[in-house]
């Protein structure tokens, strides 16, 4: 199967600080199977890009940049930018094979040209070459094939599948989506041309604008990983060249993360965004804005609760450690709001969330730990307990942690009486006995630690439960209380016919009729 | 919990009876604020409870301010909150005292979690009929104009839904700033507000005098409609059919159709999509004029859209087009306007597109009438018929109805049985579960004789499918046969191939026969069951397998009422008591549950 083609940088790595560098053009490549995929059959054509071709253009092969004199050389760029605006579908490998020759030829001079010569990117050609990139890259993305997309089971859209029978109607829709090569080279030339050492963005401004941001953005939602990975590598440099459009990407980054949180949960190009953004934050200055803090907690944290949380939880929590280690003030904030969004079904998240909370933990500072130990302690005693046993051990690695060791040592007078009767109770209880005796090894450690006070929460656990108990019987017997109260009530108020409650019979009370 | 006890102390403010005293809010207050999420739930879950308690009184001076002040929660039990408040009226006092309810539902209406927030608004409509004119320009408006400024999109998002309830009591002046409040939010820099005001467009539309939408709605639809995003653009599709209502033809064909005709050519897809999917919604509004001049030609856009997502939609439309058409017309227009563009969707590259086609198409027939069906739509139904992808044909299959009103159903019993036949043996059980349950159906549109020549066997070889679930479908199509067909036809043809099966080395099909006695024995009626089916069941009584054992049992605690007294006692009761001293524990149960129910300890 070739459907694996993880360019350069995968989105697992977003411990990198920043975006890797671009690397250099031969090791971009993962489209070196082209020739395999095109050899198979395929109707095409039904890409939303496509729809504008009427009159197709003959295309006749221009003079080599390089073999004409420097005074016709931007005639010559201008038209060849010119010839690479004219769309062929790169899909269908029938039609419009001349054409499709000399805009590869022209693309692939276009490369070269602004990656290498220098004094060719002068002010005439920028609208040119910013006209020549909308045309081919900006479009209406496709339907997604498959609605029901589980980005960590499905392989993405490259391919067919071999092994499915598409007449079996398994897949709904017929063209694979994916990113032909005349936007490969397009990509590759627009890299070329912002890292161009002749690039101006004061000239470049005042056409790679608002608008051409949001529709870059737009683009993100690919279901082709390697044109997120370009998309990535393109929006960050917009981001670092254009001062004027930074606070505009950043807004709209938000815009696209609240619309997949609380709106649409599709977006393909979460990860990439996530990974643009953890570099961002990496060069935030100090103070914070408050519209980063708020990013932080209206965007960052509640991207926490999607259910694809998977694909991207990598990257966004390398964005949330970056923010704590900006600013440790954040972090109740942080946790807080993890606990909050923490899963209550789910536990491969779960285990996501510890892993997450761990990463925090690693960089937490003593004065803030205190402020949300107890909270977060007893989440994790509640992790502990979980009858999913990845879960209970993840959480019970935390104590293999000595950072987080100390910490607890530190604060055992809290910590301990918040974890404490879960992890005798579930030392007696758990079903896997690697759990158990890691328990008991924690149990061990507390009783090391203070073996005072372990003792005093052993003598105290039974009266606790039996307290419990009691507890739950005085509940039990106030709404009992409270029932019987409604009762007279209501039939008091009927007695005595005052309108207004008659209505809360229970009936009228719950379907909300108007009276 | 220093607030709480605050609130506790003060003297009954109810008055009048001594319960008061019993529970200060303190004590309901500690549970509202329970430890545990589902304490807490539960405890909002019977606010209404803890209202009543407290008397109408103190519901509003002590109760609702801490609701208001403690809505930092899990977003479970916000929503739990806001469903409760919004059936609150009468526990602080009736309509009178409705907008003490305003304040915690105004915060909730601005919360992050879009179910909280939905939730929070759908009570504030509901509250804001129980408000007097008065209190809703005093509370409620006031309300409306705070959510519609706040700072974050959530509330200006809620405030989008609450326009278009408290627009048609307020003063002029009021409704004029209503109208240019939900104008600017029209315009918000969020699209997320913006798509909400968009989703809300056509229901205010309804709510305001015609001046007004002719001279404010309609320019915000126009902009909505060409905004920069299509998620705001497709909206603008589903509130054109509420403007459309409203509007005259002229009106319409100035005012509305310009914007409509750019969004059947939108370069997104989804919002073709829409104009689609609301077609014949859009029909309607419109008129037939413009659905004559307009709606046609972008319907044949639309069928021969370039995503197949558009085309499926589109197609999945054209029955209803042709019944919204005026009748003197439709004949002719869908032959020469719509036709020609289906026959190209027949062999569609698209199974989705297909099959949406074959969901509808046979509606066609009796717009078209006979002749017409038979020269032009026949065709087109026995290709599909032999389509390649099992939900075209199924979808044929599953309409013959339709076309059985029109040609009867003879005409097409030629392809129509390789089609099944084939439908019958798919790989996917699926599949073949959805045409069994069309088995009564086409047996009742191709009668008796057809049926027992072609299908018989196939519905026979369902009770041996090696899936449950098709086993189980073909018992239960068994006696919809029976029942359409009478017990003769059972007796001869049913019967005896059921009670054959009794004998299968396999004890599967062993409880099959069980499973379809328990199905047939009612609509086969006493004699039968006693005679025929009853002598088998107890037979089995003896089988070595506990499964076909506890069967029994269970068959004839089922058979046994359609039975006389003579089979009960002298037949039935001495193999159940047998069973009952079985030495497997279910069959035993079982035995003795039948013993019990049919009276014969």
């Amino acid at each position: 199967m070739e459907t694996k083609l993880p360019p350069a940088s995968t989105p697992t790595s977003p411990s990198s600080p920043g975006l890797s560098p671009v690397p250099p053009p031969d090791k971009v490549d993962g489209f070196s199977r082209r020739s395999l995929r095109r050899a198979r059959p395929r109707r095409s054509h039904s890409s939303s890009q496509f729809r504008y071709q009427s009159n197709q253009q003959e295309l006749t092969p221009l003079p080599l940049l390089k073999d004409v004199p420097a005074s016709e050389l931007h005639e010559l760029l201008s038209r060849k930018l010119a010839q690479c605006g004219v769309m062929f579908d790169f899909l269908d490998c029938v039609a419009d094979l001349k054409g499709k020759e000399v805009k590869r030829a022209a693309l692939n001079e276009l490369v070269e040209c602004v990656g290498s010569t220098r004094g060719v990117l002068i002010e005439p050609v920028y609208p040119d070459i910013i006209r020549m990139i909308s045309v081919n890259i900006f479009r209406t993305l496709p339907p997604s094939e498959n609605p029901e997309f589980d980005p960590e089971e499905d392989e993405p859209n490259l391919e067919p599948s071999f092994g499915r029978d598409p007449r079996h109607g398994e897949r709904t829709s017929l063209t694979p989506r994916q990113l032909d090569e005349g936007h490969r080279l397009v990509y590759e030339f627009f890299l070329r041309f912002l890292e161009s050492p002749d690039f101006q963005p004061s000239v470049a401004k005042r056409y790679v604008d608002q608008k051409f941001v949001l529709m870059l953005l737009e683009l993100f939602d690919s279901e082709d990983p390697r044109e997120r990975e370009y998309l990535k590598t393109i929006l960050h440099r917009v981001y670092g060249k254009f001062l004027g459009l930074r606070a505009y990407i950043r807004k709209q980054c938000n815009h696209i993360f609240l619309r997949f949180i609380y709106e649409f949960e599709h977006f393909n190009g979460v990860a990439e965004l996530l990974e643009i953004l953890g570099s961002i934050i990496n060069g935030f200055a100090l103070p914070l804005k408050t519209e980063h803090k708020q990013f932080l907690v209206r965007v960052l944290i509640p991207l926490h609760s999607v259910k694809s949380l998977s694909v991207f939880h990598a990257q966004l929590a390398y964005c949330v450690v970056q923010f704590l280690e900006k600013d440790a003030t954040l972090t109740e904030h942080v946790i807080r709001g993890l606990l909050k969004y923490w899963p209550k079904t789910c536990t491969q998240k779960e285990v996501m969330f510890l892993g997450e909370m761990e990463e925090i933990l690693d960089v937490i500072e003593p004065s803030q730990f205190v402020k949300i130990q107890e909270p977060l302690f007893k989440q994790v005693a509640r992790c502990v307990s979980s009858p999913h046993f990845q879960v209970a051990e993840r959480a019970l690695y935390f104590w293999n942690n000595e950072y987080i060791l100390s910490l607890i040592e530190d604060n055992c007078h809290t910590v301990l009486p918040a974890v404490f009767g879960t992890l005798y109770q579930v030392s007696k209880e758990h079903w896997n006995q690697t759990i158990v005796s890691l328990i008991y090894n924690v149990l061990k450690t507390f009783m090391e630690m203070n073996g005072k006070l372990f003792d005093e929460l052993t003598a105290s656990y039974k009266l606790e439960k039996q307290q419990e108990q009691q507890k739950a019987q005085e509940r039990q017997e106030l709404w009992q209380g409270l029932e019987e109260l409604r009762l007279r009530r209501l039939q008091g108020t009927q007695g005595a016919k005052e309108a207004p409650l008659q209505r809360l019979t229970p009936q009228v009370a719950t379907s909300g009729g108007q009276s | 919990m220093a607030g709480a006890s605050g609130l506790g102390t003060g003297p009954g403010a109810a008055g009048g009876d001594g319960d008061d005293s019993l529970y200060p809010i303190a004590v309901l207050i500690d549970e509202l604020r329970n430890e545990d999420v589902q304490l807490r739930l539960n405890s909002i879950k019977k606010l209404s409870t803890i209202a009543l308690a407290l008397g109408v009184e103190r519901t509003r001076s002590e109760l609702l301010p801490f609701l208001t002040d403690t809505i930092y929660d899990e977003d479970e039990v916000l929503l739990a909150l806001a469903e409760q408040l919004g059936n609150f009226t009468g526990l602080v006092g009736g309509p009178d005292f409705a907008h003490c309810l305003l304040p915690p539902l105004e915060n909730l209406a601005t919360v992050e979690e879009t179910v909280v927030r939905d939730k929070a608004v759908e009570s504030l409509r509901q509250i804001s009929q129980e408000h007097t004119p008065v209190a809703l320009e005093a509370y409620f408006v006031p309300l409306v104009k705070r959510l519609a400024s706040g700072d974050w999109f959530t509330s200006r998002t809620s405030a989008c839904s609450l326009f278009s309830v408290c627009y048609p009591r307020a003063s002029n002046a009021v409704k004029a700033e209503i109208r240019q409040q939900f104008r600017s939010l029209c315009s918000d820099d969020t699209p997320m507000v913006r798509r909400a005001a968009a989703s809300k467009l056509g229901e205010f539309a309804k709510v305001l005098e015609l001046d007004s939408v002719k001279s404010e709605i309609v320019p915000l639809f126009t902009n909505l409609a060409s905004d920069e995003q299509d998620s705001v653009r497709l909206l603008a599709v589903e509130a054109c059919v509420s403007i459309a209502q409203l509007l005259s033809q002229d009106d319409l064909e100035t005012l509305v159709m310009p914007t409509l005709r750019q969004a059947v050519e939108d370069k997104s897809w989804r919002v073709r999509y829409m104009v689609a999917d609301k077609f014949s919604e859009l029909q309607k509004a419109m008129g037939p004029k413009i659905t004559l001049n307009d709606l046609i030609p972008a319907f044949q856009n639309l069928l021969k859209d370039c995503e197949a997502e558009v085309r499926a939609a589109a197609a999945h439309k054209v029955k209803e087009l042709g019944e919204n058409l005026p009748i003197e017309d439709r004949e002719t227009i869908i032959m020469n306007q719509i036709l020609p563009y289906i026959k190209e969707l027949v062999s569609d590259t698209n199974p989705h597109v297909k099959s949406a086609l074959a969901s509808v198409i046979m509606g066609l027939s009796t717009i078209l009438g006979k002749e017409n069906t038979i020269e032009h739509l026949l065709p087109l139904f026995l290709a599909q018929l032999k389509d390649e992808c099992p939900e075209v044909r199924l979808n044929i299959i599953s309409n013959l109805d339709c076309v059985n009103e029109v040609i009867g159903i003879r005409q097409l019993s030629q392809s129509l049985l390789p089609a099944i036949v084939e439908l019958a043996e798919d790989a996917k059980w699926r599949v073949r579960l959805a045409i069994i349950e069309y088995m009564p159906l086409l047996a009742g549109q191709l009668g008796v004789e057809f049926f027992d020549e072609k299908l018989n066997s196939l519905c026979m070889a369902w009770l041996v499918d090696h899936v449950y679930a098709i086993r189980e479908a073909a018992t239960n199509n068994l006696m919809k046969l029976v029942q359409k067909f009478g017990t003769e036809w059972a007796q001869n043809t049913i019967v005896p191939k059921v009670l054959v099966m009794a004998n299968d080395p396999n004890y599967l099909h062993r409880m099959t026969t069980l499973f379809c006695i328990n199905a047939l024995s009612e609509a086969c009626g006493q004699e039968i069951t006693t005679k025929q089916m009853l002598p088998i069941v107890l037979k089995m009584a003896g089988d070595q397998v506990a499964n076909v054992r506890f069967n029994v049992a269970k068959s004839l605690q089922k058979i046994g009422p359609i039975l006389d007294t003579n089979a009960l006692q002298g037949e039935v009761k001495p193999v159940l008591q047998k069973l009952g001293q079985d030495e497997d524990m279910d069959v035993k149960y079982f035995a003795q549950e039948a013993i019990s129910v049919l009276a014969l300890a």
